[in-house]
């Protein structure tokens, strides 16, 4: 008996010793469970990318294999499954992250460890700027970016009142402190009225509304999303808050927050987002086809952010030649990769890809939210200039 | 703001309350008849509107169909509470208080995913009312005839509660139990019955705040712990077990929410301030000064005494020598874990999150068990410590001095809080060390320019000389022995004797001069030290602290490790912060689903060491010397 499980032990070993040597091991970190309506497809996104990559013969004639952990969506678990990727599973790099909190504590064990880090979904404009760091990559476009995308069109309105509502926590904060700014610049006698701040997942939607509406402005910025856009949008189209008034609002077009919203989702909102239905690039097809064969669903932003991530890395390890920290970081300064939304660049000046977003206008089709006349902005068009990026990021 | 925007914030309010009240009067019922202090209530509200959403869609035909919905969901929710209570809760009532709250949190787990299971992540908006869709005009403005609808029905809920408690058989028994649970058994009543109604009414009543809410808000997994503070709070504002406190403080707290959202930006030290800010944490606030102002909340009575549901704790004795021996050869073989550096580090890194766990828990086991305070805000002290930690340290104190300077931070916050709180006893103490912390947590989660807002700090990391793991683990392995220590010192010394005399009968202790008060914050003050102790290490193993440190689900979880463990075992923080610790980190691995499994193996726990791990251990090998 005890030479049997002496066995199966060395078995074990060797298998894995072996497995080792022709895979190349990804380190995932995301809350898949305190977010898991983004966080579903997103995780449906890598493990496409990780298929087709490996169908392809994987990268340096290895098989890519990613090892995700759930971080329990709060920093301190964050940084110890990070260690436990890098100590005990002994991955060539980590990715992933969601909420900015994660992020930001992970890109600063990245920095402390030496480990190659490539973040996936947190929007905090510190990721790659006040805390970035030379083993930190981004690949969403940032809270900044997505702001700067709609000021413009913003501007077009010629508004004078303008009222913002924001769940109150960084993202929400700086989305507005930063849409505020570029639009004060664009329209120097714009007025801003009280802001509405309300704690995250738990807004009173009937005294917003109501509040909101008492202020009469002409045109409200809106941060919301997930369940307190619900609310507010429901209660909002009650007590006839949108009525006469633009709405600007920041991610409403991504299907996640737009499609619970059915039938009654806003129309004529000027939104971010992405509209999988309608983008006719060869990219986007290729990967919208084989993600609706895999699933027999519709992929969602996440999806998107999930799969582009797997294929940057792919590639970037492709480039470097190596899974070296190094290497990956000289490789991934300037690497191009192709996305469902096209090329995007890892700008070497701060680590930040050139991700975009999709910028239209809500509809309703039928029962369901979508966006309509929309362009893809290109994230590089939006970016600060470079000067201004070198006085926030800090020194490496 | 004019007076018709005034009348329209007021009626926005009294809806709001409406729907509050309603969850909050079936927790109080369920508190005052069973003791329980049911965390799962929250769960019960979300299930409760995800059972309506997804019933609408099989009876969509008519406008029946909408009520019918709401009605079976609530039902189906309470026949659920029922189930729960008679396989679980009915075999905790006998384990000392607070047990049968660590079960009702295993339960939040399991439910929380079992939703997630049956109705997958995204959100579920359901249906609005029909014949309600639309908004009435008052005062010339719109205002949604759901929320009139909403208006009358936290009143005719109260109504009939009020005829069911105070005219029926059963609520005759159910205001008995109220008072005196025990006298009640004695007269012949069936108690389990009596507590399984309750049980179940308490769960309609949550469930179908939840299906009501249906034309509000989307059915979603983050429903149960959103609501489930705000519920407290309302209750407890309300005195516990007092139905129409419950309805006055839903409406106060509505009140001062839509005061907040509606009056705009006022100038705090000549920056601008908008008040709506304040509604993340508006109703601890009112509950911190109705508590402070009136300690039984506005319409509560003094509880009715408890004749002891459990044995009393047997007193404690120094361990049989051999037993302390066995005990320090442990500890020194946890230096040993240091050598694993190279061969297993993760080992280290998963100890390092085990001890400064245990430190924590022992500092709340200090204040839970032997000196007899249950407080529910104890991550306030454990993230003051943090917090202090990595500001002395980003002022550029050198790590050492920010790591003994810290803890100094955490006790002068227990210090302050600590002299409202010993005044207090029993749930209402409970619930303001919540209410502290959760002031804290939104201060800190605030104050973007010292704590950085809700990302936290970063860059808090130790020494060179304690950069290597095996080398920090040995620093934290010597701080919990000797904070944990120190603990165990005091509760032998006399000190240690009294706290447990005021506890076990204050006016007995107070009667030979021990001045009960006093004591009581003492001991607060040593446990906030000691958690910040914990708190200052936690920041340097991670090098980011984040508002997540001092909030409610940290204090829930030292709960859980303490009560897991054993109160009264002074193993028993070890065993259950070192439990729960590992088994969060390998269930997490072993399933999609692990939030469920752990609060399945939870729930195991409690039902075969009813005691807590250590407790029960202890039982079986310790035998007590009765004098």
């Amino acid at each position: 008996m005890l030479n049997r499980i002496a066995l199966l032990v060395v078995g074990v070993l060797v298998g894995a010793a072996a497995h080792a040597q022709d895979t190349i091991k990804i380190g995932e970190i995301n809350s898949y469970k305190a977010q898991p309506a983004f966080l579903d497809p997103y995780k449906k996104g890598w493990e496409l990318a990780v298929e087709e990559v490996n169908a392809a013969g994987g990268v340096l004639g290895k098989k890519l294999q990613v090892v995700s952990r759930d971080d329990n969506g709060n920093p301190g678990d964050a940084v110890r499954v990070a260690e436990e990727l890098v100590s005990r599973e002994n991955v060539a790099l980590i990715c992933g992250t969601f909420l900015s909190n994660t992020g930001l504590a992970v890109t600063d064990f990245a920095k402390q460890k030496k480990v190659f880090f490539l973040a996936a979904e947190p929007l905090t404009d510190k990721i790659t700027w006040q805390n970035g760091n030379r083993y930190t990559f981004r690949l969403r476009p940032n809270t900044y970016m997505q702001a700067a995308m709609l000021v413009p069109e913003a501007a077009k309105l010629k508004k004078k009142r303008w009222v913002v509502v924001y769940p109150n926590y960084e993202y929400g904060q700086s989305a507005a402190a930063t849409f505020k700014a570029m639009l004060k610049k664009l329209q120097p006698d714009v007025e801003f009225l009280p802001d509405q701040a309300t704690p995250l997942g738990r807004i009173e939607a009937g005294a917003v509304v109501q509040a909101l509406a008492d202020a009469k402005p002409d045109a409200i910025f809106n941060v919301l999303f997930g369940a307190d856009l619900s609310k507010f949008v429901r209660e909002g189209n009650t007590r006839k808050l949108f009525e006469g008034r633009d709405v600007v609002s920041l991610l409403t077009g991504e299907p996640e927050y737009i499609e619970p919203l059915k039938e009654e989702a806003p129309v004529g909102w000027i939104v971010t987002g992405y509209p999988y239905y309608g983008i006719q690039t060869d990219e986007h097809k290729k990967f919208f086809l084989a993600y609706f064969r895999k699933y027999n669903e519709y992929p969602k932003l996440g999806s998107v952010v999930g799969y582009s991530t797997i294929w940057s890395i792919a590639e970037g390890i492709k480039k470097a030649k190596s899974t070296d920290t190094e290497k990956l970081i000289a490789a991934f300064s300037g690497l191009q990769v192709t996305t469902p939304f096209g090329k995007v660049t890892y700008r070497a000046l701060d680590h930040q890809s050139t991700m975009g977003a999709y910028l239209g206008k809500t509809k309703l089709e039928g029962q369901k939210g979508v966006m309509t006349d929309y362009v893809y902005i290109d994230g590089a068009k939006v970016l600060p200039s470079d000067d201004e990026v070198k006085k926030l990021r800090a020194i490496d | 703001m004019n007076a018709s925007s005034i009348v329209l914030q007021l009626l926005t309010g009294l809806a709001s309350a409406s729907a509050l009240f309603l969850v909050a009067s079936g927790l109080s019922l369920i508190f005052g008849v069973t003791r329980i202090v049911n965390f799962a209530h929250g769960s019960f509200y979300m299930l409760g509107l995800y059972g309506a959403v997804a019933l609408t869609t099989v009876f969509t035909a008519g406008p029946l169909g909408f009520w019918a919905a709401v009605l079976l969901a609530a039902l189906a929710v309470a026949a659920l509470g029922a189930i729960v209570e008679m396989l679980v809760l009915r075999r905790l009532y006998g384990a000392p208080e607070l047990y049968q709250l660590l079960a009702t949190f295993a339960l939040v787990l399991v439910v929380r995913d079992a939703a997630l299971w049956a109705w997958g992540p995204e959100d579920l908006l359901g249906p609005k009312a029909p014949g309600m869709r639309d908004a009435i005009d008052v005062l010339g403005r719109p205002f949604p005839s759901y929320d009139v609808f909403s208006i009358f029905v936290g009143p005719a809920v109260l109504g009939a509660l009020w005829l069911l408690l105070k005219r029926t058989r059963w609520g005759l028994l159910v205001r008995a139990a109220t008072q005196d649970r025990e006298m009640v058994g004695a007269l012949g009543v069936n108690q389990r019955w009596l507590f399984t109604s309750v049980f179940a009414l308490g769960t309609f009543l949550a469930a179908l705040g939840g299906a009501l809410q249906m034309p509000h808000e989307p059915a979603n997994l983050n429903l149960d712990l959103a609501l489930i503070g705000e519920v407290f709070v309302v209750v407890v504002v309300g005195g516990m077990g007092s139905i129409g406190g419950a309805f006055v403080a839903a409406i106060v707290i509505a009140m001062v929410k839509a005061f907040c959202i509606a009056a705009g930006t006022i100038d705090v030290f000549g920056a601008p301030f908008p008040l709506s800010k304040l509604t993340l944490v508006a109703e601890f606030l009112v509950m911190a000064v109705v508590l402070v102002w009136r300690p039984q909340g506005l319409f509560g009575r003094p509880q009715g005494t408890v004749r002891a549901t459990a044995a009393i704790e047997p007193p404690l004795r120094p361990l049989d020598p051999r037993w302390r021996a066995a005990g320090f050869v442990a500890l020194a073989a946890l230096a040993l874990v240091a050598l694993l550096g190279t061969s297993a580090p993760y080992a280290v890194v998963l100890m390092i999150d085990v001890l400064i766990a245990v430190l924590f828990a022992a500092s709340l086991h200090f204040l839970i068990g032997p000196s007899g305070m249950h407080s529910f805000g104890h991550a306030a002290y454990f993230g003051l410590g943090a917090y202090g930690a990595a500001l002395f340290f980003r002022l550029g104190a050198p790590m050492e001095a920010a790591l003994v300077l810290a803890p100094l931070v955490a006790a002068l916050g227990a210090f302050v809080f600590g002299w409202f709180c010993v005044r207090l006893s029993g749930v209402y103490l409970a619930m303001l060390t919540l209410a502290f912390a959760q002031i804290v947590w939104s201060v800190v989660f605030q104050w973007d320019a010292v704590t950085g807002g809700s990302n936290g700090l970063v860059g808090i990391w130790p020494s060179a000389w304690l950069t290597p793991k095996p080398t920090y683990y040995l620093l934290v392995l010597a701080c919990t022995i000797a904070g944990a220590g120190l603990l165990v010192r005091m509760l032998h010394a006399p000190i240690g004797v009294a706290l447990r005399g005021s506890r076990d009968s204050p006016l007995r202790a107070a009667a030979i001069g021990i001045a009960v008060p006093r004591l009581q914050w003492i001991a607060f003050v040593v446990a906030g030290t000691v958690a910040g102790l914990a708190g200052a290490l936690f920041a340097f193993a991670k090098g980011t602290i984040s508002p997540e440190t001092l909030a409610v689900g940290r204090s829930v979880d030292g709960l859980v490790m303490v009560l897991l463990g054993g109160v009264h075992a002074v193993s028993g923080p070890w065993v259950g912060a070192a439990l729960f610790t590992w088994l969060q980190d390998t269930v997490a691995r072993q399933t999609d689903y692990w939030r469920a499994l752990l609060g399945i193996v939870m729930l195991a726990l409690i039902l075969v060491f009813p005691l807590g791990v250590a407790g029960g251990l202890k039982r079986l090998f310790v035998r007590e010397e009765v004098a």
